[in-house]
């Protein structure tokens, strides 16, 4: 094989480097642009912005807080509802399911994934949100209705189903990554622990162990995704800035309140309070999604792609 | 030359074309060219005018077919930010722009009224079979959340036939900018201190806290109301009529009970055009006279005085001027009123004052 590259070779990886330099910038540039734009608020309000919980354009005051409070809530519920059944799923697929079984299953799952968000919204404001108001939630509220995430006014929009519909549409993400992080798992465990005696179910647990920071990443992976998640959350949320411990009161999350004021914030401090929370997901984001690909890589690269 | 003074040059292009191709706001039109046969026109702004400006495009397509005119609901705060953005060819708003509003604009941007309609209350109550009677300050203390219930004693003395569940009352309000939450909160203010103090008069109202839910657009509403029982939304005529929903009789000033229609938003304007100001910015909430519906309002489209697009500029002010004469035709049947007489005169001579590259566009 020639030593030296060619003019071609250099000219192919100089234009590589350069697709890959402008998407560092791009995402450099958003960062300080943003940052730059949301300087009117950031001046303003400085660090009491995170913890102001009054949102009035009326009047020009700004706080964070509600909107913080709608994304945490409701992307840690999708991820309570979600990641048993993500796992319960993935770890039938890969360990239990025969193979025609699981095939059309996984195919399925995946399809979750496809669906358009405005469209699980459309299904979340004409099936699920008059579920929840005349069964779930009525009957959440009567025998629960002692605690204080039951009580409050059910009308079916609000931060519960928020949650329900998030956990839907993170569940394919959960469930693929978690299937992916089982396989990665090398047949020698598996032979490891049959041969000691072990049951299924055992040998089930001795592999999930092995997996653990796999899916661990894709549960955070699948939360970035909740966090982020805007059409079909703004739909059944219910669009309040309000912080309450019922959870069929209606909330709001950061995405939400981008996606229905942005374009029609003028002047200075209003549209900076905006951008300054964008820039808080934009910044949660970033760094979840870090620590997610980095977990998962990590299972990938221990256990190897190619099987033991 | 070396590979790394080769990169290093590329980055610095790259970084270059990338600097000058997002650099700052372009002014001229940004929404495609004017030039052969065709011309492309885009409207942005009011949901409240949605139905009627789309029944407006699409005859005038029919008359002029090289007019591609079409008209995106995003909200009047969107619509007002649109023109001063210039991202859309004429804004539509159903509050006017504010002082702050209009001097953050690069340029002057002249408003037409070109249709007048009614924010009605509307409601979902299965056993009300008529239509109810709502007196101002019973609608504010339902949206200030200090009526609860339907069977509240006050809406009950207004009220007294009506099969008024004792269920809880949710009111459904605007989380976009919204002016159709501008008429409605400015007829409010009118009325009561209260509001005026906790709400005022807005695009964005808030609620005090644990009352009601946001929903956007006038569509956003009325889908809420529509599917969630014992809600109460604020919307135009038309879009309660669509979906079979009531409208409430509101008091006006006379003390009677008025039901909101076409007639009764003529007879609101036609008071309050005696003191129309010169640049036709107004609310004619809260009318007198015994017919007025007192929740009316003026829907304007906005434009610049100085249109930079000379193939542009005939066809939208050709377009306004259709809109505002043979187009107030199509005004009744969808609910909307059209503009009175000497309205139209004021208009006429808006249109007439626009011009391009300092001549009148039409003469």
């Amino acid at each position: 094989m020639a030593q030296a590259s060619g003019i071609g070779d250099k000219l192919f990886r100089s234009v590589l480097f350069i697709a890959a330099a402008v998407v560092l910038i791009i995402v450099g540039g958003m960062i300080a642009m943003m940052f730059y734009n949301s300087l009117p608020s950031i001046q303003r309000f400085g660090l009491s912005f995170l913890t102001g919980s009054e949102w009035n354009p009326a009047m020009d005051k700004y706080g964070a807080l509600p909107f913080v409070y709608g994304t945490v809530v409701s992307s840690l519920m999708a991820l309570l509802i979600s990641v048993p059944i993500s796992l319960g799923v993935a770890v039938y697929l890969t360990e239990q399911a025969p193979g025609r079984v699981a095939r059309p299953i996984a195919f399925l799952v995946e399809l979750l994934a496809a669906i358009p968000s405005v469209v699980y919204g459309l299904w979340g404001i004409f099936v699920l949100a008059p579920f929840i108001r005349e069964y779930l939630g009525a009957f959440l509220q009567e025998y629960l209705g002692f605690l204080p995430f039951f009580q409050g006014r059910l009308t079916g929009i609000g931060m519960l189903t928020g949650g329900i519909i998030l956990a839907i549409m993170i569940t394919p993400i959960i469930t693929a990554v978690v299937r992916d992080v089982l396989e990665a798992v090398p047949t020698t465990q598996r032979e490891a622990a049959l041969a000691l005696g072990a049951t299924k179910w055992e040998t089930t647990q001795v592999v999930l162990v092995n997996a653990v920071p796999g899916i661990a990443g894709a549960v955070v992976l699948g939360l970035g995704r909740a966090i982020g998640e805007t059409m079909a959350v703004t739909m059944v949320i219910g669009n309040t800035p309000q912080i309450s411990m019922s959870l069929f009161e209606p909330a709001y999350t950061i995405a939400s309140v981008l996606a229905s004021n942005f374009a029609d914030a003028t002047g200075g401090v209003y549209l900076g309070a905006l951008i300054e929370i964008g820039l808080i997901l934009f910044l949660v984001t970033f760094v979840v999604n870090a620590i997610a690909k980095l977990l998962v890589i990590g299972v990938r690269r221990r256990e190897g792609t190619v099987g033991g | 030359m070396g590979t790394r003074t080769f990169y290093f040059l590329a980055l610095m292009l790259t970084t270059a074309f990338t600097l000058v191709g997002c650099s700052g706001q372009k002014i001229g039109n940004a929404t495609g060219d004017s030039s052969g046969g065709s011309v492309r026109l885009q409207g942005s702004g009011s949901t409240f005018v949605k139905p009627v400006m789309d029944k407006w495009m699409s005859e005038y397509g029919r008359a002029h077919p090289n007019v591609k005119a079409d008209y995106q609901s995003t909200g009047s705060g969107a619509g007002i930010k649109a023109i001063q953005s210039q991202t859309a060819d004429f804004g539509a708003t159903d509050a006017a722009m504010t002082e702050d509003e209009m001097k953050q604009s690069p340029a002057e941007i002249v408003h037409i009224p070109v249709v007048l309609g009614a924010v009605v209350l509307t409601y979902n109550l299965e056993a009300v079979k008529e239509p109810l009677k709502l007196a101002p300050d019973v609608i504010a203390d339902i949206y200030l959340g200090k009526i609860k219930k339907w069977d509240d004693p006050r809406i009950k003395a207004d009220n007294p036939t009506a099969a008024l569940p004792s269920t809880d009352i949710t009111p459904v309000y605007r989380s976009d900018g919204s002016g159709t939450s501008d008429v409605f909160t400015d007829f409010l203010s009118k009325l009561n201190p209260e509001w005026k103090e906790k709400v005022g008069r807005t695009k964005n109202p808030q609620l005090p806290a644990g009352v009601g839910m946001g929903a956007k657009g006038n569509e956003g509403v009325m889908g809420q109301v529509k599917q969630t029982p014992n809600t109460i939304g604020y919307v135009e005529l038309t879009f309660a009529k669509a979906n079979n929903l009531p409208a409430a009789l509101v008091k006006n000033s006379a003390g009677t009970f008025v039901e909101p229609s076409p007639e009764t938003v003529t007879a609101a304007a036609s008071g309050m055009l005696a003191n129309a100001p010169a640049d036709l910015r107004m609310q004619i909430t809260n009318a007198g006279g015994a017919n007025s519906y007192p929740i009316s309002g003026i829907v304007y489209t906005l434009i610049y005085k100085e249109q930079k697009d000379a193939g542009k500029a005939k066809p939208m002010v050709d377009f306004l001027w259709w809109a505002t004469h043979e187009g107030q035709a199509f005004t009744k049947d969808l609910h909307y009123s059209p503009i009175p007489a000497d309205l139209v005169k004021k208009v006429e001579e808006k249109l007439l004052s626009i011009t391009v590259g300092g001549k009148p566009v039409r003469q």
